[in-house]
């Protein structure tokens, strides 16, 4: 089984978030970067999936060289090789017309990635590469097996899950639990060090959104603490100042 | 010039957010001057009376794509629906709400449709220069404006971000027919699991959670008397879920659900960075932690400290007896 994992390269959950050049340009002063914690359990399926039914895993980023660490983290959780589209990520329609040309000469038999990335949130891009390639593309997917060539997999909907069949080849946007997290061990982490990462240069520039700055919400104040004691004081609040009784 | 909305409904009734999506549809509409602003329904799970009551969010027309075969959410073949109804319509925008199944439906028709997207957007555009929504970011850390260049656009609103309108007038339901083949239908459904609980996590205005502070799955009674009190739905934090004490849809966070309701109660939760992370678009957060270190009490606008065994129990009381 071939097994595309497309990672994206997000700050870590815990970063401070900031911005810099009058609010259009985010400040990465001490920020670390991670594999996007979605793409994380997509790729840690893949592995699983691997172990499983033999095959492979390729990694897919759309990034600047600075994203090289973090798809070498990748490598060393599990896959193969990797393969790193050369440009800032634009949009999601930008990053979804780069995979989807990767999906189109590579052949594989299925295409996993986070349900969205922790920056900005959009959960777009499987929807937009499915679309792109003509392929049906799946999300959130909290569960998915493989039996030949369907797949059995679960899709977290509002107040439940839904349950569905697919012929493989298609698309997924995952969350957990759809696998155990995987941490890099030191076996790992040293093969990955020579593992094959191929750089292509992006096909087109084409984009429809464009980002032009940013806001941070208003400062929180002060929290009113209430004595244990006097629960009546909570309940004064919630019906006159937060209004819910 | 239209303005679509696509309505979601869940138990034969039309879903709060999309209330919402309709109500932004209409403000939209009066600032850019459109005439129409259209409800569309797909599947038949939902009764002309309950879609025509629309018009009171500000839709002028609703337009049904009653095929019993649409009764569940197949995202192609809702694709194929929404684009084909576009088009027909001549909408320039889609408005609908940001959730599991409009995030894959929206993508997809903005690639059909060749329509820009944006998607969490919390507020009505800027029209002052081009067309710019504001969209939160950063699990609701930040928010960013974003210019959207096409002439179709797709706007997906979040959750609880948009005040329901509720002035307008019932309006009559039509019927529309979109030809569909065996493609769009290539992903089978073959078991709906309901979560329990009478209120929807993702949906609720009031969200009650607990944490290990709990001690275990056998204390979770006082939430939920708690939560029942107060007509809320009931969460946890991930070590909670993880531990298989709650099932994983309560899991409020970072990776699990992420919630904006106007209250959040954090039980026995100190708080940490991806659960802060999933609830910090809620309006009010009232924590309850014996530990007054508890980082939660940063977060939050009112705070207890005490011990949630002595403290819940009272205050479900108190709140009864108000």
């Amino acid at each position: 089984m071939k097994i595309l994992v497309c990672i994206t390269h997000v700050p870590d959950t815990t970063s401070k978030i900031a911005f810099t050049d009058n609010n259009t340009k985010f400040d990465t002063t001490g920020v670390q970067f991670i594999i996007g914690p979605y793409d994380d359990y997509a790729l840690a399926r893949a592995v699983e999936l691997k172990e499983q039914h033999g095959g492979s895993v390729t990694l897919l980023n759309v990034g600047t060289s600075a994203t090289e660490p973090t798809i070498r983290k990748g490598l060393a959780i599990g896959a193969d090789d990797a393969i790193r589209i050369n440009a800032e990520p634009k949009d999601a329609f930008f990053v979804a017309k780069q995979i989807a040309k990767v999906v189109q000469e590579g052949n594989y038999d299925l295409i996993l990635m986070g349900r969205e990335s922790i920056d900005y949130n959009g959960g777009q891009v499987h929807g937009m590469v499915g679309e792109l390639v003509g392929l049906p593309s799946i999300a959130p997917v909290m569960q998915l097996e493989i039996e030949g060539d369907t797949a059995k997999l679960a899709r977290e909907i509002e107040g439940g899950k839904e349950f569905l069949e697919a012929k493989l080849p298609f698309i997924a946007g995952c969350q957990e639990p759809i696998a155990e997290w995987k941490i890099p061990n030191m076996r790992g982490i040293m093969t990955a060090r020579k593992k094959p990462l191929e750089v292509k240069e992006p096909s087109g520039d084409e984009q429809m959104t464009t980002t032009i700055s940013y806001e941070m919400p208003p400062a929180k104040g002060e929290v009113k603490m209430i004595d244990p004691e006097q629960v009546e004081a909570l309940v004064k609040a919630l019906k006159n100042d937060i209004k819910v009784l | 010039m239209s303005i679509l909305v696509f309505v979601e409904n869940a138990d034969g009734e039309v879903k709060k957010t999309s209330h919402e999506a309709i109500s932004y549809a209409a403000a939209l509409a009066e600032k850019l001057g459109e005439q129409e602003v259209i409800a569309l329904s797909i599947g038949t799970e939902v009764n002309d009376d309950t879609l025509a009551a629309l018009g009171k969010n500000g839709a002028t027309k609703i337009v049904n794509v009653a095929d019993e075969k649409l009764n569940q959410g197949v995202i192609q073949a809702y694709t194929t629906v929404i684009t084909q109804v576009m088009e027909k319509t001549n909408a320039t925008h889609l408005v609908l709400a940001k959730s599991s199944l409009g995030d894959p439906v929206a993508a997809r028709v903005a690639i059909k449709a060749n329509a820009a997207l944006a998607s969490n957007v919390v507020a009505l555009p800027d029209l002052s220069e081009g067309f710019k929504v504001k969209r939160s970011i950063y699990t609701g850390k930040a928010f960013a404006w974003m210019s959207l260049s096409t002439e179709k656009k797709i706007i997906a609103i979040k959750k609880n971000a948009i005040e329901v309108k509720e002035d307008g007038s019932d309006v009559t339901v039509e019927r529309l027919e979109v030809p569909l083949d065996e493609n769009d239908f290539n992903v089978n459904i073959t078991k709906t699991e309901k979560a329990e609980g009478d209120v929807l996590l993702p949906e609720a205005d009031i969200v009650v959670s607990g944490g290990r502070g709990l001690k275990g799955p056998e204390n979770w009674q006082m939430i939920e008397d708690l939560a029942k009190t107060l007509g809320a739905a009931t969460g946890c934090s991930k070590p909670v879920s993880d531990m298989n004490w709650r099932p994983h849809h309560e899991h409020v966070g970072q990776t699990g659900v992420k919630v904006s309701p106007t209250l959040y109660i954090a039980i026995g939760i100190s708080g940490a960075i991806q659960h802060l992370a999933g609830v910090n678009s809620s309006k009010y957060i009232i924590v309850i932690n014996k530990d007054p270190e508890a980082p939660f009490f940063k977060a939050a606008d009112y705070g207890i400290v005490g011990d949630a065994f002595e403290v819940v129990p009272k205050l479900t009381e108190a709140i009864k007896a108000s």
